[in-house]
């Protein structure tokens, strides 16, 4: 009885891991920044409404920046996944188009998963198995993804089906999280689909990183590829299966996309994958591999919308300051996160 | 096979390209023992632990392991791992960023998704059990190196290990470290585990093994009981001597000693590999560092070149205070340096054997100067001369010249640079015979065109030959400086060996 209650003592005592420092860094940054916006800034800021829209336009960032977490914490980078969404949503909009039948936007969804999928195990394999750079890989597997798009169609297209376009136009109502608007109406809370999508993906995803073994074996091969190979890791395997879930999210992502924008369009996307790269690192994601977190991600994707969103409702609007600050702000979590584990690692000693 | 025996292997024979790296080895391993393997570089240590960890497959011999039925038939670390052989290696071979617990587990565990409550439950259980200072939640990076080494024993000792071999453990640890290392390996002898202990270091050996076996050019030499087998015959038998050679008071040539100036001189010199030591050397004088390999000689010659990141101490060279941070500015003071592992310090291989050769002179004299074509020519062609380098032509790309051709070509890279001193490390390693004799001969001349050489050699014939003064350096400390009379190899030996007799 009495080892069970030093056990637990134990416990609340160990310090945190550098990936869970990392997060809380970034969680504790985000609700400072928030915090700051609904003082100084009011208005939309103090609805819940305000943050369900972070959400709903970003959803489909929050996916393929999972995706990327999940990459960079195994050590490898998949820089396709903007031309992957792009061609998901080119793919999807002409197959909508084309068949109506009531079973067309299952089958639309399993084709989204399947052009992920493809591109998922094709650029793995290269990785893993015939061992080439994932940098060249995944920018190889970018332009043939743009490239498939605009052969599908020069034109962008727009999405008809009737079906697909009320899936568009249907929202979650809250309505104990809405507002009183000023004629008096009560105004709910909207979440849109792709957004509880984004969010069950990072909530499927961090359980996967933390309880399957799978997820804990892709820690391994970040911190390590030759220790976790002696420690009889089957390494190939999980770098491979690293990027399958890559590429599968970088389909869902597309079709969700298609959900908040129902047309496709070549240029769709275009920066998402750097966009992607900044919001895990932000979130605590290390380039080096070994560290980082998907709930740390979705607060990246949050923090830097958040700063997009105070300057667009301020006089800086503009998207070249909106681009300024997200390069600052990445800067200053680089500088962040080097001394602080430069810090721990001086105290170690 | 009797009761008590854990491992057997009989006539193991591995063959490389070129080499033949074991021959017909034996080794037996008893239950509860702690047994040392032991040998020079090139021994045949390391590919006998592959062999049996299944990293290299065998070309010839059998293994036996207590519990398996007939012949076992190790084809991977898994093979191996699951017949009950665990290896912890020299570099920590776990994942820094992962817990203490789950690197005790990873890999090994059945099922998609991992039970870590069940998992930190038993590594807590086994971290007590063997005493090892660590929680199964804490990060493993956050531990420090020795402790590390024993998580990685841990997670090996669960994995019901018969034979455990440590592969050089003690490297990166310091003196307490390595008493609280050697605390759990006494306890894990006590429960009947068959240890095999690879170490460099022989003081270690003596403190906690109970017998051992030594490998010398890849052949058995012998197996040994510890208590008859002192410190120096030990030293003799892993470099090939008899007790006869040891008694043998060879005649020492004539050698310069003429009390020429200092032209370098170290106070305290200290790196981040290397501890506090004093040196100098006179103009025209030839000396050595010896000791086995491991023991720091390579190290201390490193710090005066400024290779490694010196930490402190005092340096003069030709009477004036210097400070020598890094190998440019050594190069600015005369110094030259010729590394141990040419391979990966000198050669450059894609380079011609001319740019190879003007390498060193032209960083000296800075890239903004470049020099001419011809003057290229005319020195490549005169040091190709000078040291007969067998070279198609200077054009010829350095890898493809023979090992002995290389090394004189950075010889005659540093020699271009006209250094005051010259240190040589391991200069004759791995090239044949004839080429051996003209690189000592080359020193002698050197000497007497009043260059001041650094010679280090894992043969101490060689050293001899060539050297005045000879350093020697055991487990990382200078324990002895020979002149004259002292310079015989049965002395050497003797204070190499050092402790009781």
């Amino acid at each position: 009885m009495n080892g069970v209650k030093n056990n637990a003592r134990a416990k609340r005592r160990e310090p945190l891991t550098d990936a869970q420092l990392l997060m809380t860094i970034s969680i504790g940054i985000f609700v400072a920044m928030y915090a700051l916006a609904m003082i100084f800034m009011g208005g939309g800021f103090l609805k819940v409404q305000q943050i369900f829209d972070l959400l709903n336009d970003n959803a489909a960032l929050i996916i393929v920046a999972s995706a990327l977490t999940i990459v960079m914490i195994g050590g490898g980078i998949n820089i396709s996944v903007g031309g992957v969404i792009s061609l998901t949503c080119m793919a999807c909009a002409i197959f909508l188009n084309a068949h109506t039948g009531g079973l067309s936007i299952p089958l639309a969804t399993l084709l989204a998963l399947g052009i992920g999928l493809a591109f998922g195990a094709g650029m793995g394999f290269l990785v893993s198995y015939l061992e080439i750079q994932p940098f060249i890989v995944s920018l190889a597997g970018m332009f043939l993804a743009r490239g498939l798009t605009t052969m599908l169609s020069v034109n962008p297209v727009k999405v008809a089906h009737e079906g697909f376009l009320a899936l568009v136009k249907s929202k979650i109502k809250i309505s104990w999280l809405g507002y009183v608007a000023q004629n008096g109406n009560l105004i709910p809370a909207k979440l849109e689909i792709g957004a509880v999508v984004a969010l069950l993906v990072v909530l499927v995803m961090a359980l996967l990183l933390r309880y399957v073994r799978l997820g804990r074996n892709i820690y391994a091969l970040g911190g390590n590829r030759q220790s976790a190979l002696m420690l009889g890791i089957n390494v190939k395997r999980t770098c491979f299966m690293s990027y399958v879930i890559s590429g599968l999210l970088s389909g869902i992502a597309g079709f969700v996309f298609l959900t908040h924008k129902p047309a496709g369009n070549a240029s769709v996307a275009m920066r998402s994958e750097m966009d992607a790269i900044a919001a895990s690192i932000i979130g605590g994601t290390l380039l080096t591999g070994g560290v980082g977190n998907v709930i740390g991600t979705l607060f990246g994707v949050l923090i830097l919308a958040t700063i997009q969103k105070i300057i667009a409702l301020s006089p800086l609007n503009a998207s070249w300051w909106q681009d300024m600050a997200s390069g600052a702000m990445l800067g200053f979590f680089i500088i962040l996160q080097s001394v602080v584990l430069s810090y721990r690692s001086k105290q170690k000693k | 096979m009797q009761n008590d025996v854990v491992l057997k292997m009989r006539g193991i024979t591995k063959q490389f390209p070129g080499t033949l790296a074991l021959d017909e080895v034996d080794f037996t391993l008893n239950k509860g023992e702690i047994h040392a393997l032991m040998g020079e570089n090139g021994a045949g240590k390391s590919t006998l632990i592959k062999v049996l960890t299944g990293v290299y497959e065998k070309d010839g011999g059998s293994i036996w392991v207590e519990g398996g039925e007939g012949e076992a038939h190790i084809h991977s670390p898994q093979d191996a791992q699951n017949i009950g052989i665990s290896t912890v290696y020299q570099e920590i071979t776990l994942c820094p960023n992962l817990t203490v617990a789950e690197n005790m587990f990873i890999g090994r565990t059945s099922g998609q998704v991992v039970n870590w409550k069940e998992c930190e439950k038993r590594a807590g259980e086994i971290l007590s059990n063997l005493g090892i200072p660590a929680r199964p939640r804490q990060q493993l990076g956050t531990c420090s190196l020795a402790v590390q080494q024993m998580v990685a024993i841990g997670r090996a000792v669960d994995m019901q290990c018969k034979v455990l071999i440590l592969d050089e453990p003690t490297s990166s640890l310091d003196d307490k470290e390595v008493e609280s290392l050697f605390k759990l390996m006494r306890d894990l002898k006590s429960r009947g585990v068959g240890i095999i202990f690879v170490t460099h270091f022989l003081e270690q050996v003596y403190e906690v093994c109970d017998r051992i076996t030594v490998l010398r050019n890849g052949q058995l030499v012998g197996e040994y009981p510890i208590e008859e087998l002192p410190q120096v015959e030990l030293v003799a038998k892993m470099m090939g001597k008899s007790l006869d050679d040891l008694a043998d008071f060879e005649a020492v040539g004539e050698k310069s000693t003429g009390a020429k100036e200092v032209v370098y001189e170290a106070n305290g010199l200290s790196s981040t590999d290397c501890r506090p030591y004093d040196f100098s050397i006179r103009r025209g004088e030839v000396n050595g560092f010896t000791g086995l390999l491991g023991s720091g000689r390579s190290e201390s010659v490193r710090a005066i070149f400024g290779a490694d990141r010196v930490t402190g101490g005092k340096v003069r060279v030709k009477g004036k205070d210097v400070k020598i941070t890094n190998p440019h500015e050594a190069m600015k003071n005369g110094i030259g340096y010729l590394p141990e592992d040419r391979k990966r310090d000198g050669i450059i291989a894609d380079l011609s054997v001319r740019e190879n050769i003007i390498l060193a002179l032209q960083v000296m004299k800075g890239f903004f100067h470049p020099m001419s074509k011809a003057q290229m020519k005319q020195f490549a062609d005169e040091y190709i001369k000078a040291l007969q380098i067998k070279t198609a032509s200077q054009d010829t790309p350095i890898k493809s010249l023979s090992g002995g051709n290389q090394q004189k070509v950075i010889l005659a890279r540093w020699l271009l640079t006209h250094p005051d001193y010259l240190i040589l490390d391991e200069p004759t390693r791995g090239i044949d015979v004839g080429t051996k004799l003209e690189i000592q001969k080359l020193v002698l001349k050197l000497a007497e065109e009043n260059m001041s050489v650094t010679f280090i050699s894992s043969e101490i014939e060689e050293m001899l030959r060539t050297c005045s003064r000879l350093i020697v350096m055991r487990d990382r400390k200078i324990v002895g400086e020979l002149t004259g009379e002292q310079l015989t190899q049965g002395y050497v030996m003797k204070t190499i060996a050092g402790g009781e007799q």
